[in-house]
């Protein structure tokens, strides 16, 4: 046996013996989990959830034009009035 | 039979939710499995699972009916449990099923116990792309084409991926005087 194979079976002993350290470890589970509960109500809440938080978002857009109006209106406060009459 | 299967998988895709719960009553077990063994803790597997089933309803447009839900369904499930495995702490990464099998009575039991404790710990630190493939490939057995289609890699990468965890795993242990 050359010191190439020799080298490669160490290496092959030493990941088994990792592999089995970390089954040990770490037991193996199984496909036959299930969920202690129907997991369909706590989906439902969750898409409620997120559609009334999608519903009271101010888009960023809006809130930009906002600060913009803002900001004109601090730097020239006589144009409130015009503002207001073209509202 | 078919034709219900493919109305409903056609009425999910133009995010019809009837459909999306009929998927979700078939799939949520199939899909919960599945993330329970990459997380193995069944309270943050429930929730991932919602999480998972949230990110596919908001993804419907993009489903292809021909290539099947559950592959479809069980990468983003992948990458919801990954998500969660990196936004956890790894001290708290021992897994909670650890206790459910008894210490194998060789050699003292405490000492083994401990090893065990210590090498779930120190998985628990590795990368969590390290650890899902890990867990996936050595730990469940699964065949690496099975993990590397929920990861959306190649198989050659899951290999890669395999041997790094082992190689870190090995190196954290005999850091601490373990040599498996």
């Amino acid at each position: 046996m050359t010191g190439r194979d020799q080298g490669s079976e160490i290496r092959d002993q030493e990941t088994e013996g990792m592999k089995q350290l970390l089954r040990e470890a770490l037991p193996p589970l199984g496909r036959d989990r299930e969920p202690d509960r129907d997991l369909w109500p706590a989906m439902l809440q969750r898409m409620d959830e997120q559609s009334s938080r999608a519903a009271a978002s101010v888009p960023w857009f809006d809130w930009a034009l906002a600060g913009g109006l803002v900001a004109f209106v601090s730097i020239a406060p006589r144009t409130i009035p015009v503002i207001l009459y073209y509202l | 039979m078919q034709e219900d299967g493919s109305s409903v998988l056609d009425g999910f895709r133009h995010g019809d939710v009837d459909a999306f719960e009929t998927l979700f009553r078939l799939h949520q077990r199939a899909v919960y499995g599945w993330v329970v063994r990459i997380v193995r803790d069944c309270s943050a597997a429930e929730d991932i699972t919602v999480e998972a089933f949230w990110r596919i309803y908001r993804a419907h447009a993009r489903f292809d009916p021909n290539r099947g839900f559950e592959p479809w369904a069980r990468r983003i499930a992948t990458h919801a449990a990954l998500d969660w495995l990196r936004s956890r702490k790894p001290e708290s990464c021992v897994p909670e099923m650890l206790e459910t099998v008894a210490a194998p009575c060789r050699c003292d039991a405490a000492v083994v116990e401990e090893i065990r404790r210590k090498t779930a710990l120190a998985f628990g630190r590795l990368p969590a792309k390290l650890r899902v493939a890990a867990t996936l490939a050595v730990v469940e057995e699964l065949p690496h084409k099975e993990v590397a289609e929920a990861l959306g890699i190649t198989v050659a990468a899951v290999k890669l991926r395999v041997f790094r965890a082992l190689r870190l795993l090995r190196k954290e242990l005999q850091e601490q005087g373990i040599t498996p």
